[in-house]
């Protein structure tokens, strides 16, 4: 502090003339767009909540209704159920489209060309048929006779397997996608170093490839996380009682259409809030070394926060002046 | 007449000392392209082999035949009296399984020119990572012969920095300390300074220097001239895929035989 105030009592008397303040440019279109909208937001809220045709008190009693309740459960189980193992098959089957053997890699392409290019709804009514296509099922050894297991479709394949199955074989085709992009990432270089270290290709995966790959595939694999909760909606059409069947249910009994609407979308709204958090940490784990600082958690945000807020006298700031005088 | 020239210096150099490294006879091409026609090579024990040449004369290709980053066409490389990569049946030899050769490259050290540092782990864990998880060292020795060669290379301070925190030439040292934590018999340094700053390749050199004070043996392909005259015991100059002339370096350096070898020395100069 000193050393700035030596240096403009050093400088005052020939710079009186240059001693202007520098005013910024005055935005009022700013204040005058953000009333707008705030204007616009705030009739809209005023007409939902002061609609007589919306029932809020059923919104608040159905929040929490059992079958709701439920609905959630089957939603999060399914939701995870099939992002674990889609996840799964998908570096199986990126391990497939990278291999350098052509009948694997053109399976892999012929999976993902077919699953893709099909609507996921198509996909769920298919599965949920299964039992027309096939009477029976069998894990065996094809074009013989030996077979090691048998099961009646029908009984096998219940409606929520068969979600499941078409979730889970849909998903695959996508993040396969994804495994693969985040493998081709990583620098060919960090193979041969780990080769020349004396690591077996496997052991080069596990620990060096996979951890570097795994920094491109967590975001849009979070993403898809959240787009696999939403999709779980779907299984409606083949009566899976997740939350928006047992919405539509329920709203089909009492005719409070809207209001159960409302309350799954609160429900969706809350689950894919909460599957961020890991998400960001998950990126924050993987970004080890990517970045020179990693970026502070929100607890050490507010932590800082709190620090920054203690009373007392703030550190004056560094500043340069001292080594220009 | 390569093969000649070749084995006449490896002699030389190897009064008193038995070649580590044999090199015989080998063939490798890239689809039509030939970039190693019948190179031949000795590299006695505890000597510095330094390979010069210019881009495209194959030696960087015959250094990562050494430890089969590349595989060879024909011809045998032979490390202290193991066939590497191969196995000999009858009149030829057969590629080994991806594990057996991962046995093999764990004695042989190589140091690449782009560092290939492992990003997502810090100095330390770069280090200790092929001696816990390959060799099953104890993590408390690995991690004490760890500090032990980061100090060696000068880097004791740096153990929790991770490579985006470090300049070339740190990472450069913490990669060669990386490659002698399996306490490997044989160095392959494929063109270490080539990616530095002009001021970091100094400290790289040092190291290398020490390195080659203490008697390990090395092979470098480098552009460095100073270093291959102080350091090397043997220079070998390749050009198209043979070895043109090799010798001391006080030889081939300054009292080149050949014309091609001539030109490229002006041209580095």
């Amino acid at each position: 502090m000193t050393a700035v105030e030596a240096r403009g009592v050093a400088l005052a008397p020939e710079a009186t003339d240059d001693d202007v303040r520098a005013i910024p440019l005055r935005r009022p279109w700013r204040w005058i767009s953000a009333a707008v909208v705030l204007l616009l937001a705030a009739g809209f809220a005023y007409s939902v909540l002061t609609n007589p045709n919306i029932d809020f008190a059923a919104i608040g009693q159905f929040l929490v209704d059992p079958r709701i309740i439920d609905g959630v459960w089957l939603t999060l189980l399914i939701t995870l159920v099939a992002m674990v193992v889609s996840t799964v098959l998908a570096v199986v089957i990126a391990a497939m489209r990278l291999s350098s053997n052509p009948v694997l890699s053109s399976v892999a392409w012929f999976y993902v060309w077919a699953f893709r290019g099909t609507p996921l709804l198509v996909q769920i009514v298919l599965w949920g048929y299964l039992g027309l296509l096939y009477e029976k099922l069998s894990i065996g050894i094809p074009f013989t006779d030996i077979v090691f297991w048998q099961a009646d479709t029908n009984l096998l394949i219940t409606a929520m397997v068969a979600g499941i199955l078409a979730l889970t074989l849909n998903q695959a085709a996508y993040s396969s996608e994804i495994v693969r992009a985040g493998m081709i990432s990583v620098d060919e270089g960090q193979r041969e170093a780990a080769y020349s270290l004396g690591m077996s290709p496997l052991y080069t995966f596990r620990r060096v490839l996979l951890p570097q790959a795994m920094r491109v595939i967590i975001p849009p694999m979070g993403n898809e996380t959240i787009s696999m909760l939403k999709n779980t909606s779907l299984l409606s059409v083949i009566a899976v009682l997740e939350i928006y069947t047992q919405a539509t249910v329920i709203s089909s009994q009492n005719l409070k259409q809207v209001e159960l609407l409302i309350v799954a979308s609160i429900w969706y709204l809350l689950m894919t809030s909460i599957l961020s958090v890991p998400q960001y940490y998950l990126e924050r784990r993987f970004g080890r070394g990517s970045s020179r600082n990693l970026p502070p958690t929100p607890f050490q945000r507010l932590r800082q926060a709190f620090a920054s807020r203690r009373p007392g006298p703030a550190p004056a700031p560094e500043t340069k002046a001292v080594s220009a005088v | 007449m390569s093969t000649i020239t070749t084995t006449r210096t490896a002699q030389d150099a190897a009064v008193d000392a038995r070649p580590l490294v044999e090199i015989r006879r080998v063939r490798k091409s890239f689809g039509a392209h030939q970039v190693l026609r019948d190179v031949s090579l000795a590299v006695p024990e505890g000597t510095v082999t330094v390979l010069l040449g210019p881009s495209g004369s194959g030696k960087s290709t015959l250094l990562r035949c050494i430890n089969h980053l590349e595989s060879i066409d024909g011809g045998r490389i032979i490390v202290d009296g193991e066939l590497i990569g191969y196995r000999q049946a009858g009149h030829d030899i057969h590629e080994m399984t991806p594990k057996q050769i991962a046995r093999q490259r764990r004695e042989i050290g190589m140091v690449f020119q782009r560092f290939n540092l492992f990003p997502h782990m810090t100095a330390l864990e770069n280090i200790v990572e092929a001696p816990v998880g390959i060799a099953g060292m104890p993590r408390a020795k690995a991690r004490a012969k760890a500090t032990e060669l980061l100090d060696r290379v000068g880097l004791a301070d740096f153990a929790g920095h991770y490579p985006a925190q470090l300049s070339g030439g740190q990472q450069q040292r913490v990669a060669i300390a990386r490659a002698l934590a399996m306490g490997p018999k044989l160095m392959l340094f494929d063109e270490p300074t080539s990616a530095l700053d002009p001021e970091l390749v100094g400290d790289v050199l040092d190291v290398m220097r020490e390195l080659a004070n203490d008697g390990m043996t090395m092979i470098v392909v480098t552009h460095e001239i100073g270093f291959a005259r102080g350091v090397a015991d043997q220079v070998v100059f390749m050009d198209g895929g043979v070895v043109v002339e090799a010798g001391r370096p006080e030889d081939v350096i300054d009292r080149p035989q050949r014309q091609r070898t001539r030109d490229f020395l002006e041209s580095v100069r």
